[in-house]
């Protein structure tokens, strides 16, 4: 399970495709490739953004689901609480400290 | 060489009439029967009542389900038509019931949405390019 989430997060496009995600969740494929072609001048081929989509979906950070005839694609940020659980973050500095 | 007419396959003529005229504002150009069931049926847009014709066209081939329903499932509109203001349609049709697969995106130059046409296609509305 862990080599699928980091093997999901350490390619950027797929980066990219959950940073537009986290924007807007339940897009189409056809929403993803326009981002990612508009937005980023990524002019990768609908099929292989599909395959980045199927990397992230095996990791859990992108669940899909049928409405009518429609495939969506949500963000489920979810598996990344497993990163700050194995390496806790340290605690955040108390603002007041840092002014001193 | 003009492009005069260009089509879209429909599961329903008699339902395509009413969603591409009552609900997208599409005025009816030509209703000619063609044979038992079959319609030479056009719509054209009020802004341009002499410019290109939409056929709702039956899609009774085959295969036309297999190719449209892959494009649906993935998300892929049929056509594409151009409006002033993407982001007022979107909340005019979304009043009326139409359900859009992609709501309003600004992408670069132009904004775009996609919607479900009830007659087995998905329709791009876009803005013109500033």
């Amino acid at each position: 399970m862990a080599d699928d989430l980091f093997k999901a997060l350490a390619d950027a496009t797929r980066r990219t495709i959950l940073d537009e995600l986290a924007e807007r969740s339940g897009q189409t494929l056809f929403e993803i490739c326009a981002r990612l072609s508009t937005r980023h001048g990524l002019g990768i081929s609908r099929q292989a953004v599909s395959q980045h989509l199927t990397v992230l979906e095996a990791a859990g950070l992108v669940e899909t689901r049928r409405e009518g005839r429609c495939k969506f694609h949500d963000l489920n940020t979810a598996p990344l609480r497993r990163i700050t659980e194995r390496w806790p973050a340290p605690p955040v500095p108390n603002p007041e400290d840092s002014t001193r | 060489m003009k492009i005069h007419l260009t089509s879209v396959l429909v599961d329903d003529q008699a339902a395509a009439l009413h969603f591409y005229t009552e609900v997208l504002g599409f005025l009816k150009k030509h209703d000619v029967p063609l044979g038992e069931q079959d319609r030479w049926l056009t719509v054209v847009s009020p802004e341009e009542p002499g410019g290109t014709e939409l056929l709702l066209e039956p899609a009774r081939h085959p295969a036309a389900r297999t190719y449209r329903d892959a494009l649906v499932e993935d998300g892929i509109p049929l056509a594409q038509f151009t409006v002033d203001d993407v982001a007022a349609e979107y909340e005019r049709l979304s009043a009326l019931g139409v359900r859009f697969t992609q709501k309003p995106l600004e992408t670069g130059p132009v904004t775009t949405a996609v919607l479900d046409d009830t007659c087995g296609n998905l329709i791009q509305i876009a803005s013109r390019p500033r």
